[in-house]
C-alpha cells in the first residue's frame, strides 16, 4: 500500500514536470529572435562549445588538470610530522626513481631556501604551510599553487630550461610578504645528481 | 521623477558611493607610486597594505553597494511609477550600511585591519572590521526586501503585464545578490567573527576559501548588471534607437544571474582543498557565462548600428562615425565595450586553467580586473550619474564637455595603467607586493612598466576629480531655475505586451539556482565535515 502511493506520487510528479517542461519549450520557441541574432547566438555557442571541449579533452585525455588532491595535514604541529620534519625536506628520489620535493612555507621564507633540480624531468612538489595562507610561483613557469594551511598542495611539473629561478610568494601573508622568496636552480638533466641523503632515507612516510 | 523623497534617498546613496570612490582613487595613486620604489621615502609595507585594504574595500564594496542601491531605488520608482515602498525602512538600510562602513573604516585606516578586501584567514582582523562589513551587507539586504516588495506589488496591480525591462533586470540583480552574499555571510558569521572574538580557537582555511569563492565570482556580475541595464534601457534611447529585443534582454539577465553563481571555483584552480573534478565542472560553467555577455554585446552594437543608420550613416562601418559621440551615455558605452573586448580576452586566459597557472596571483590579475571593473563597469557608473544628476537635482549638468573629457581620460588612463600591469604579470611580478626586493635580474625588467603605471594612475586621478567636480557644481549651482526632466526608457523594436511568466518573475529561477548551487557546492562544502581536517590558529599580520 505504502510503496504504491509513493510510486504514484513519483509518477504524478514526473508527469507534471514533463508537461511543464513541454510548455516551457513551446513558450521558449515562441520568443521572437531576429535571424541575425540567431546566427550570432549559434556562433557564440560554437565558440564556447569549442573552448569547453578543449578543457574537457585536456582533462580526460591529456591529463591536464589543476592541482587538487584534497590531502589534509596539521599545519599547527608540523614539527611533529615525520614527512615534513626539517631533515626530510628538499629533493629526494623515491624507490621508483620519481623525484619528490618537500617544501615548507612559513612567514617569510620557503624552506629549504635553495634547491637544485634537474631540467626536463617530472618533479613532484609537496608544499605545506606552517602558519597562514601563502602561494608560490616560479615566474615564467607553471609551477604555481596556493599553500593553504591544513592541506598538502601537491603539483607535478617539468622545467624545460636550465637556469636560476626565483620562487616567489604570491599571496599576501602579512607585512613581510614582499620578502618571502627563495631560489631554485634548474640544472641540465645530465649534470644533475640526486642528493645523497635521499638514498639513505629512501622515500617518504614509511619509517 | 517628481517625488522629492525618492530623489533625496537616491542622491544620498550615490554620494556615499562617489565619495568612497574619490578617496580610494587618491589611495590608488599612492599605491602605484609606493610599489614602484622610485620614491624611497614612501616605502612602507604597513602603510601600503593599510591603503590597499582600504582602497579594495571602498571600491569593491562601498562604491558598488551604495551605487547599486541608489540606482535600484531610482529605477524602481521611475519605471514602476510608484514611490519607494516604506521610506523609513529604506533610510534604516542606508544608515545601517553607512554605520557598517564607518565601523570597518576605523580599524582599516588605523592600519589594524590590513587583511585586504578578501580577508583570507587564518590572518585575522579586529572584530569591528568584520562586524562593520556585515552591517554593510545587512543594509543592502534591506534594499533587496524593498525592491522585491515593489516588484511584486506592481505585478499584483498589473496582472498579465510585462514588468518594465529595467525593473526586471534590477530584480534579477537582487536575486543574484541575495544568493551571492550568502557565501561570505556564512564565512563571516560562523568563522571570522567567532575567531576574532576568541569564541573559537581554530578555523578551517580551506572551508573559508570555498565559501569566499561562492561569493567572489557572482559579485562581479552584481557590479556589472547596472552597466548592462544601462546598455539595454538607456543607451538605445540616447543614441536615438531601440532595444533590439526585449525578450532576449530578459533572457540574458536570467542566464547571467543563474550561471554566474555555481562557478566560483575558478578562483580555486590552484588550491589544494578542492578536487579537480569540481574545478572542471565550475570551469565549464565559467565558459557558459560568457554567453549572456556575447548576446548583450550583440544587442548593444545592433542598437547602435540602427541609431547610426537612422542618422544617415552608410556603408559597413560608416554608421559608427555618425553616432552621437558627444552624448556622454553613447561615448561611455563605446569605450566600455572596447575595454570589455580586451578584458574578455584576458578573461579567457584566466578561465583556462592551463594558462591560468602562468598568471595566477601575478600582477596580471589586478591589471585584468581594473580593466574590466574599474574600466568597463565604472565608466558606465559615470555615464549613469551624468544622466541621472540633472533629473535628481533638477538642474542642468554643469558642463557636458567636461563630462566627455572625463570619460575619454578615464579610458586613456585605464589603458595606460592596465597594459603594463598585464605585462608585469607575464614577467612574473606577484600581485599585492609593496616593493620589489627579490634580488634577481628579472626584476630589473619590471621598472619601465612601473613608471607607465604611475602615469596611468595620475591621468585617472585627474579624471576622477573632474567627475566629482562636475557633479558637485551641478548640484550646488545656485542660479538656474528648476528643470523638470524624466528618465526616458528605450522602447523595444517589437513591444512585448505579454511575456511568459518565466520571463517576468523570479520564482522559477530561484529554484533553478538552488538546484545548481546544491550540485556545485553541496559536496564540496560537506566534505569539510566528513573528512579529518585540521583547523589553523589565528595569526596577526
Ligand atoms: C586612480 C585609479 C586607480 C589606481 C591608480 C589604482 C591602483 C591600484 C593598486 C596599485 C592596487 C594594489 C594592487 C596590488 O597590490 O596588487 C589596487 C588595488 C585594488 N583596486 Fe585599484 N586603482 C584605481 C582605481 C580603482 C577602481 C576605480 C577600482 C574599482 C572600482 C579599483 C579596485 C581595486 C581593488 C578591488 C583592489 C584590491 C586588489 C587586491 O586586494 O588585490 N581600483 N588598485
Ligand atoms: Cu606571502
Ligand atoms: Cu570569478
Amino acid at each position: 500500500m505504502q510503496t504504491e502511493s509513493v510510486k504514484q506520487k513519483c509518477e504524478h510528479f514526473l508527469r507534471d514536470l514533463n508537461t511543464q517542461l513541454h510548455e516551457f519549450y513551446i513558450q521558449f520557441r515562441a520568443i521572437h529572435i531576429d535571424p541575425l541574432e540567431r546566427k550570432w547566438i549559434a556562433v557564440s555557442l560554437l565558440v564556447v562549445g569549442l573552448l569547453v571541449s578543449i578543457i574537457v579533452i585536456d582533462a580526460f585525455f591529456h591529463g591536464i588538470n589543476p592541482p587538487g588532491k584534497v590531502e589534509t595535514v596539521d599545519s599547527d604541529s608540523l614539527h611533529l610530522n615525520k614527512e615534513f620534519a626539517e631533515d626530510n625536506l628538499g629533493v629526494q628520489v623515491d624507490g621508483k626513481g620519481a623525484i619528490i620535493i618537500r617544501m615548507v612555507a612559513g612567514r617569510y621564507s620557503f624552506f629549504p631556501k635553495h634547491i637544485d633540480v634537474p631540467s626536463e624531468t617530472p618533479l613532484t612538489f609537496r608544499w605545506v604551510s606552517m602558519d597562514v595562507l601563502h602561494g608560490v610561483h616560479i615566474p615564467m613557469t607553471n609551477m604555481s599553487t596556493m599553500i593553504v594551511p591544513g592541506y598538502v598542495a601537491e603539483i607535478t611539473t617539468t622545467f624545460p630550461k636550465p637556469g636560476e629561478y626565483p620562487m616567489l610568494c604570491n599571496e599576501y601573508c602579512g607585512l613581510g610578504h614582499n620578502h618571502m622568496w627563495s631560489n631554485i636552480s634548474v640544472i641540465a638533466k645530465e649534470d644533475w645528481t640526486a642528493p645523497v641523503k635521499s638514498l639513505a632515507k629512501g622515500g617518504s612516510n614509511n619509517e | 521623477m517628481n517625488d522629492a523623497a525618492t530623489r533625496k534617498l537616491a542622491l544620498s546613496h550615490l554620494w556615499v558611493a562617489f565619495i568612497a570612490f574619490i578617496l580610494a582613487c587618491f589611495m590608488g595613486v599612492y599605491q602605484v607610486l609606493e610599489r614602484s620604489g622610485f620614491i624611497s621615502a614612501l616605502d612602507s609595507p604597513s602603510v601600503y597594505f593599510a591603503s590597499v585594504s582600504t582602497h579594495g574595500v571602498l571600491m569593491a564594496f562601498v562604491l558598488t553597494i551604495f551605487f547599486i542601491m541608489g540606482f535600484g531605488y531610482t529605477i524602481a520608482a521611475s519605471s514602476l511609477k510608484q514611490p519607494v515602498w516604506n521610506m523609513p525602512l529604506a533610510w534604516g538600510g542606508f544608515w545601517l550600511a553607512l554605520t557598517g562602513v564607518i565601523m570597518a573604516a576605523i580599524p582599516l585606516l588605523a592600519g589594524k585591519a590590513s587583511v585586504l578586501y578578501t580577508f583570507y584567514p587564518p590572518i585575522v582582523a579586529p572584530a569591528a572590521f568584520y562586524i562593520g562589513a556585515t552591517l554593510l551587507v545587512v543594509g543592502s539586504w534591506v534594499w533587496c526586501v524593498i525592491m522585491l516588495v515593489m516588484f511584486s506589488q506592481w505585478k499584483q496591480a498589473n496582472p498579465g503585464q510585462a514588468v518594465p525591462l529595467a525593473m526586471f533586470a534590477t530584480a534579477m540583480n537582487v536575486l543574484l545578490w541575495l544568493w551571492t552574499s550568502a557565501g561570505v555571510a556564512l564565512e563571516v558569521l560562523f568563522q571570522l567573527i567567532p575567531l576574532s572574538l576568541g569564541w573559537i580557537d581554530t578555523v578551517d582555511a580551506g572551508l573559508s576559501r570555498t565559501l569566499f569563492a561562492w561569493t567572489l565570482h557572482p559579485i562581479v556580475y552584481f557590479w556589472l548588471i547596472p552597466a548592462y541595464t544601462a546598455f539595454y534601457v538607456f543607451v538605445p534611447k540616447q543614441a536615438g534607437s531601440f532595444v533590439f529585443s526585449d525578450e532576449m534582454a530578459r533572457l540574458a539577465f536570467i542566464v547571467l544571474a543563474v550561471f554566474s553563481l555555481p562557478i566560483g571555483f575558478h578562483h580555486l584552480y590552484m588550491d589544494p582543498e578542492q578536487a579537480k573534478g569540481w574545478k572542471l565542472l565550475h570551469g565549464i560553467g565559467t565558459f557558459m557565462v560568457a554567453l549572456p555577455t556575447l548576446v548583450t554585446g550583440f544587442a548593444v552594437i545592433a542598437s547602435l548600428e540602427i541609431a547610426g543608420r537612422l542618422r544617415g550613416g552608410k556603408g559597413l562601418f560608416g554608421w559608427i562615425g555618425s553616432l552621437p559621440w558627444t552624448n556622454s551615455m553613447v561615448l561611455a558605452v563605446i569605450l566600455s565595450l572596447l575595454m570589455l573586448i580586451f578584458g574578455g580576452f584576458g578573461g579567457i586566459v584566466n578561465a583556462s586553467y592551463a594558462m591560468n597557472a602562468m598568471i595566477h596571483n601575478t600582477a596580471w590579475v589586478p591589471g585584468h580586473f581594473h580593466l574590466i571593473f574599474a574600466g568597463t563597469t565604472v565608466i558606465m557608473y559615470f555615464a549613469i550619474a551624468y544622466y541621472l544628476w540633472p533629473i535628481l537635482v533638477k538642474k542642468p549638468l554643469f558642463s557636458s564637455s567636461m563630462a566627455l573629457v572625463q570619460l575619454w581620460t578615464w579610458f586613456i588612463g585605464m589603458s595606460i595603467l592596465t597594459t603594463p600591469w598585464h605585462i608585469l604579470g607575464l614577467l612574473g611580478q606577484p600581485r599585492r607586493v609593496s616593493s620589489v626586493v627579490y634580488n634577481n635580474l628579472l626584476t630589473l625588467s619590471w621598472q619601465p612598466y612601473e613608471l607607465m603605471m604611475i602615469v596611468g594612475g595620475l591621468v585617472l586621478l585627474g579624471s576622477a576629480c573632474l567627475f566629482i567636480y562636475n557633479l558637485a557644481k551641478t548640484q550646488l549651482n545656485p542660479s538656474s531655475e528648476a528643470i523638470d526632466q524624466h528618465i526616458e526608457y528605450a522602447e523595444p523594436i517589437h513591444a512585448a505586451e505579454s511575456v511568459p511568466e518565466w520571463l517576468n518573475d523570479l520564482k522559477l529561477w530561484n529554484k533553478v539556482i538552488a538546484v545548481l548551487m546544491f550540485i556545485s557546492f553541496g559536496y564540496p562544502i560537506l566534505q569539510f565535515f566528513i573528512m579529518d581536517t585540521y583547523g589553523s590558529s589565528p595569526w596577526g599580520f
